[in-house]
């Protein structure tokens, strides 16, 4: 099940995008999403579909691994569908009982499901291609210009590397508690609502207490090897923006280009 | 009670590119009221066994009679096997969650629905059995004692329960020598008392050593070796190929005897050699 979701997964390979600047993908993606919803015709859905082809194509991810990521987001798509079939008031296509279907809304539906699922497939091209570290490294060289308005870059940038970090740590911890209680005789799978939320207090308790001790050691080890915080800290893989990020830019300024054209020529 | 494992196989992640083989064609016998100790270093399969043993994980093929009774059959009722197979894993404060450490042991025996007054009474009884003082512990929470004292404590949450056999993980992980020691002797005197079947799961081959009486040693998901500690022992070459070695002693015993010395050089506890040497010495003086 936690397999399906590929929407924040790094899939660790060797390609171009790979290896592009984070800050530059993260702005990007940005645009890319902006775009998506400068879109009014299904010949920009087009450009879209010719630009994220070439993008999966260099990246070398695997269709499939890209589809399987829709399979959790599934039913909203499906839900997004049939509100605009149904709930679309235009001329009518045909109609059961109360149930209207009209021509409005089909294109409609269509036309947001395509919306829909080239936001997720293109958001997760992202993660897909940036480990988390290089993500989070981005984010914080994006955000120092803030810096001098208070926004505390580094820390935040610094809180999402440690909570990215200890999510597989987490569920292992998880799995171990949860099996230890059942060895005890906890029952976590039968029962209502009341007490099943009621049966987690043995496997909540003490994965709090671990979290906390976690955090702590977590400061101490930092702490002893002379971390305080942004100022004056250097580091090790200093991110540069390369020739392959100009290709990408210049990629990425046709695509929008190529957006615009299409929406001048169909308005 | 007897546990019998025929040709059990675990294989992880069936079917994605994590796929790992745990376990490959186990079979064992531990017969009833035994104390076997199983060994292997780290990934070698020990803590996917013990997790069958009492229906935690589902094997991928293979066959674990407890008792005769087949647990990985669809009939087999979980909490009946936890009532007769008790697991301690590492590290088992961890699990601990309760305001005080008499609602945290009364946990287990609660879940089995056993009758209020009786679980009082084998929470006192487990309790004073890992060398607690009852009246003085039972209000306290758990949080604030000490490492040794909260790791009897989960013990004792799994006594509670009266298993007939009871499998322990690593009991010693992380404690003092003196604490190691006491809870050790505190398991073989339950084991003594109660004539229950203890597993020990170590990689401290003077742990095992002094206090089992088979031994069971993984290595990559197979069973490579059993039988009685001295047979064990005396594969120390693959013992070392995996890993693993020989309580220190054995190794004295092996070098003295190999100066010609008349020792047994499969002698595998401090004890024993201790003895043997003063015997020799007596002589050698009684002899000049």
């Amino acid at each position: 099940m936690l397999r399906d979701i590929t929407v924040g997964q790094y899939l660790p390979l060797s390609s171009p995008v790979h290896r592009m600047d984070p800050r530059f993908k993260l702005v990007a993606s940005m645009l890319y999403i902006v775009s998506l919803f400068f879109i009014n015709s299904f010949i920009g859905y087009g450009v879209v579909l010719a630009f994220l082809a070439l993008t999966i194509a260099v990246s070398k991810i695997p269709y499939k691994y890209l589809l399987r990521g829709l399979k959790p987001v599934l039913m909203i798509i499906i839900f997004a569908f049939g509100i605009n079939v149904f709930l679309t008031p235009g001329t009518e296509l045909f109609r059961f009982g109360i149930i209207k279907i009209t021509n409005e809304g089909v294109r409609q539906a269509f036309f947001m499901a395509s919306r829909l699922i080239l936001l997720i497939i293109g958001t997760s091209m992202l993660t897909l291609t940036t480990s988390p570290i290089e993500l989070t490294d981005g984010l914080e060289r994006l955000l120092n210009p803030f810096k001098k308005l208070g926004l505390p870059a580094h820390e935040l940038a610094m809180m999402m590397t440690i909570a990215l970090r200890f999510i597989p740590t987490l569920l292992e911890e998880t799995d171990k508690i949860m099996k230890a209680q059942m060895a005890r005789g906890a029952d976590f799978e039968s029962g209502n609502l009341i007490k099943r939320a009621k049966s987690l207090i043995p496997l909540l308790v003490p994965l709090f207490i671990s979290a906390f001790r976690r955090a702590d050691e977590l400061a101490m080890a930092m702490e002893a090897r002379c971390y305080r915080g942004g100022e004056n800290r250097t580091r090790m893989k200093v991110l540069q923006f390369t020739h392959l990020d100009l290709i990408g830019v210049f990629v990425f300024i046709l695509y929008w280009g190529g957006l615009i054209a299409v929406r001048m020529w169909t308005a | 009670m007897s546990i019998i494992i025929e040709k059990l196989n675990h294989i992880y992640d069936i079917g994605s590119p994590f796929e790992t083989n745990a376990l490959n064609s186990v079979s064992l016998q531990i017969e009833k009221g035994d104390f076997v100790g199983l060994i292997g270093h780290t990934g070698s399969g020990k803590s996917t066994l013990i997790q069958h043993m009492n229906g935690l994980l589902k094997p991928t093929s293979g066959k674990i009679l407890i008792n005769g009774f087949d647990i990985t059959s669809s009939k087999a009722k979980l909490n009946e096997i936890r009532k007769k197979v008790g697991l301690v894993f590492q590290y088992p404060e961890y699990q601990l969650f309760e305001e005080t450490v008499e609602k945290d042991v009364a946990f287990g025996p609660n879940n089995l629905g056993i009758e209020p007054e009786e679980v009082n009474r084998r929470v006192k009884e487990s309790l004073e059995m890992v060398g607690l003082d009852y009246e003085e512990i039972r209000g306290k929470s758990p949080f604030e004692l000490s490492g040794g004292q909260k790791r009897r404590v989960a013990i004792a949450g799994v006594i509670a329960m009266k298993p007939e056999v009871l499998i322990l993980d690593e009991p010693t992980a992380g404690l003092d020598p003196k604490g190691r020691d006491e809870i050790l002797e505190q398991i073989l005197a339950l084991h003594a008392k109660q004539g229950i079947t203890v597993i020990l799961v170590s990689h401290s081959m003077e742990d095992i050593a002094r206090y089992v009486r088979k031994i069971f040693v993984m290595d990559e998901g197979s069973l490579v070796l059993a039988g009685d500690p001295a047979e064990v022992f005396s594969h120390v070459e693959q013992l070392e190929a995996i890993g693993l070695a020989a309580p220190q002693v054995t190794y004295v015993a092996k070098a003295l005897a190999a100066k010609g010395i008349d020792i047994d050089p499969t002698l595998y506890t401090v004890e024993n050699a201790a003895t043997r040497l003063l015997e020799l010495l007596r002589r050698k003086s009684h002899a000049s």
